[in-house]
């Protein structure tokens, strides 16, 4: 079949969706190879967990198409599979494994229910389990699982019907924190050796940065940004982003060496940079001082301090003033500054540590 | 007010109790109109509480499920025969089946058959009363079935019938017991609908509430014999049923 048309249909994953839900309208076009692990980022309510849900087939689409490795899963208005007629796997945030089913019956359940006979479909229930590093934990029902052991099972339930993709939504999510890095280091082994298109909806940027080689930003329905971690660290293009990757970002006009804020403000920078533009500024680069500071032209503005955070050796402080900005310095310049909340700071910020790109 | 009121609910079973003929208790289970009794209502109310599980499980998940025009409507007729006079059931149930009735004329001219006054009749009018308890206990279990279980068994290549046979029945596995248990207990202690639909034949339709009527006149020793028998069914009945009734408050 595949080579005989007239172009040969793309591997992986390629759909365009949109869809509305209640409030949200998703407008999202995506196109991923088999092999990449794409995840999926953006605050709560972006359309995340919706757009998984419209690839599996629970929500209808309402135009646009998706297509897998040349198949039409879907193409509104014209053919639409459901889902269980999808070759998908899906991991559901709180793994929703079948609490009737031991954890064997609930890896073997997609055998069944795809045919496969009671004693193969549980003899491959078996390997995975195995493979998960499970098999003295068979008989056990979910509610007597670890909720580590619950989303190895729940990933192995997913994968046991051998997917073309692989939905995670937020797998890590209903975890604890001890039990999270340990499970993160084997989901990512898992994910590794699976050849089909995986996506992966999440919140936690330290977990996208670990699993996935591309990230896709999403926010109110649409992306905002996508790239590969490193890509979005170095030009965040939207608060959350910044946020995300932990810089300051702002947004204005460039005037000459200068970027003029909203708010009345501007910031000096090293190159002219017209038009519309982002200007990011490392946390690093931002100094706080006692007293005026002295030497070439920078931005110098007073401020009050908002809040201290404590990062390993460094400290992220937050200042309010002028231009609302964080600085990140290290413990030992905290107690030198004797910085405490409600202090007043001088700020400074080399024209040179301003980053300029066009928005 | 709370003494006095639990002391009406326990003086007429003290009462029952205290005059049961202990003495004469084997002889008279053992006497044939009695053993009759208790076997067509052992009978009828079994075979009514299966009938009730047939159509009540598909109605239950309509009433649960779907969303149509008439979806309240249908669940106000469904509730309809709880507060419903059984005995309004039962004319009902005689106009409806009767040989002049709606469905009677044309069950008697298609295939001769006459419904009213046969174990039949007695079977149908339990069900009519008994099934919404099924049907109402199993609707809520229906709804409190988690859906994104039924949408992880889709997303794992199982039909909508096979989610419902391998997710959904088995988590409402109590509901289902429950309404059993309940069903049964209203059918077997049915009267009002039964005498009136189905007459009163001892071996055919009298069952054991009937019986119980009628030897209250003759001989009331073998009146409180059967009444003590459907009192312990009832206890039975709430024993089985204590978790959900009585442990969780």
């Amino acid at each position: 079949m595949a080579g005989s048309g007239v172009s040969a249909p793309a591997a992986g994953l390629d759909a365009s969706v949109e869809v509305t839900v209640g409030a949200l309208h998703l407008d999202v076009s995506l196109e991923v190879p088999p092999n990449e692990i794409v995840a999926l980022l953006g605050p709560n309510g972006a359309g995340k967990t919706t757009l998984l849900r419209v690839l599996a087939g629970l929500e209808p689409l309402g135009r646009g198409r998706v297509l897998l490795d040349g198949d039409v899963l879907e193409d509104a208005g014209r053919v639409r599979l459901p889902p269980e007629r999808r070759p998908i796997g899906m991991v559901f945030q709180e793994h929703l494994l079948f609490p009737h089913l031991s954890a064997l019956d609930n890896v073997a359940f997609g055998l069944r229910s795809r045919g496969v006979s009671r004693a193969a479909a549980r003899d491959r229930a078996a390997d995975w389990l195995a493979r998960m590093g499970l098999s003295d934990r068979c008989a056990a029902r979910p509610h007597q699982l670890s909720g580590g052991q619950a989303q190895r099972v729940a990933l192995a339930r997913a994968l046991a019907v051998e997917p073309r993709l692989l939905l995670l939504d937020e797998p890590l999510a209903a975890l604890d924190a001890s039990s999270r890095v340990e499970i993160r280091r084997q989901l990512a082994a898992t994910l590794e050796s699976f050849t089909g298109v995986q996506l992966l909806v999440t919140h936690e940027p330290l977990e996208a940065m670990a699993l996935a080689d591309r990230l896709i930003v999403l926010e109110e329905g649409r992306v905002v940004q996508a790239g590969s971690p490193a890509e979005l660290g170095a030009r965040p293009r939207s608060r959350y982003v910044a946020d995300l990757v932990g810089v300051n970002l702002f947004r204005g006009r460039g005037v000459g060496n200068q970027v003029a804020l909203p708010e009345g403000e501007c910031l000096v920078v090293a190159e002219a940079a017209p038009g519309d533009v982002f200007a990011m500024v490392h946390p690093r680069a931002v100094s706080l001082h006692r007293q005026v500071p002295e030497g070439t032209p920078r931005n110098v503005w007073t401020g009050d301090v908002e809040s201290l955070d404590v990062e390993g050796d460094r400290v992220r402080v937050r200042v309010r003033g002028r231009i609302p900005i964080v600085s990140e310095v290290t413990a030992a310049a905290v107690s030198d500054l004797d910085l405490g909340v409600g202090r007043r700071v001088w700020v400074s910020v080399k024209a040179s540590s301003v980053s300029v790109y066009p928005a | 007010m709370a003494a006095l009121a639990a002391l009406f609910f326990v003086a007429p079973l003290v009462g029952l109790v205290w005059r049961a003929p202990w003495s004469s208790l084997g002889r008279e289970l053992a006497s044939r109109e009695v053993r009759d009794a208790l076997s067509l209502s052992l009978l009828t109310s079994t075979v009514a509480t299966a009938a009730s599980a047939v159509f009540g499980i598909p109605l239950a998940w309509v009433l649960s499920r779907s969303e149509f025009p008439g979806r309240r409507l249908l669940r106000a007729l469904t509730i309809l025969p709880m507060v419903l006079p059984p005995v309004v059931g039962g004319v009902a149930l005689l106009l409806a089946f009767g040989r002049n009735g709606l469905l009677g004329q044309w069950l008697d001219r298609a295939f001769g058959i006459t419904v009213p006054f046969t174990t039949a009749a007695v079977v149908i009018a339990e069900t009519f009363v008994a099934m919404p308890f099924f049907v109402l206990t199993v609707e809520a279990g229906f709804r409190s079935v988690d859906q994104r279980l039924e949408e992880a068994a889709s997303t794992l290549g199982a039909v909508r019938w096979t989610v419902f046979r391998r997710v959904t029945l088995p988590l409402v596995r109590p509901s289902l017991a429950a309404g059993a248990v309940v069903c049964w207990a209203r059918a077997l202690g049915e009267f009002g609908a039964t005498i009136t639909f189905a007459g009163n034949f001892p071996g055919r339709t009298q069952t054991t509430p009937l019986k119980v009527y009628l030897l209250l006149e003759s001989r009331p020793e073998a009146a409180i014999v059967l009444s003590l028998v459907l009192l312990a069914a009832s206890l039975a009945v709430l024993l089985g049923l204590r978790d959900r009734w009585l442990g969780a408050v």
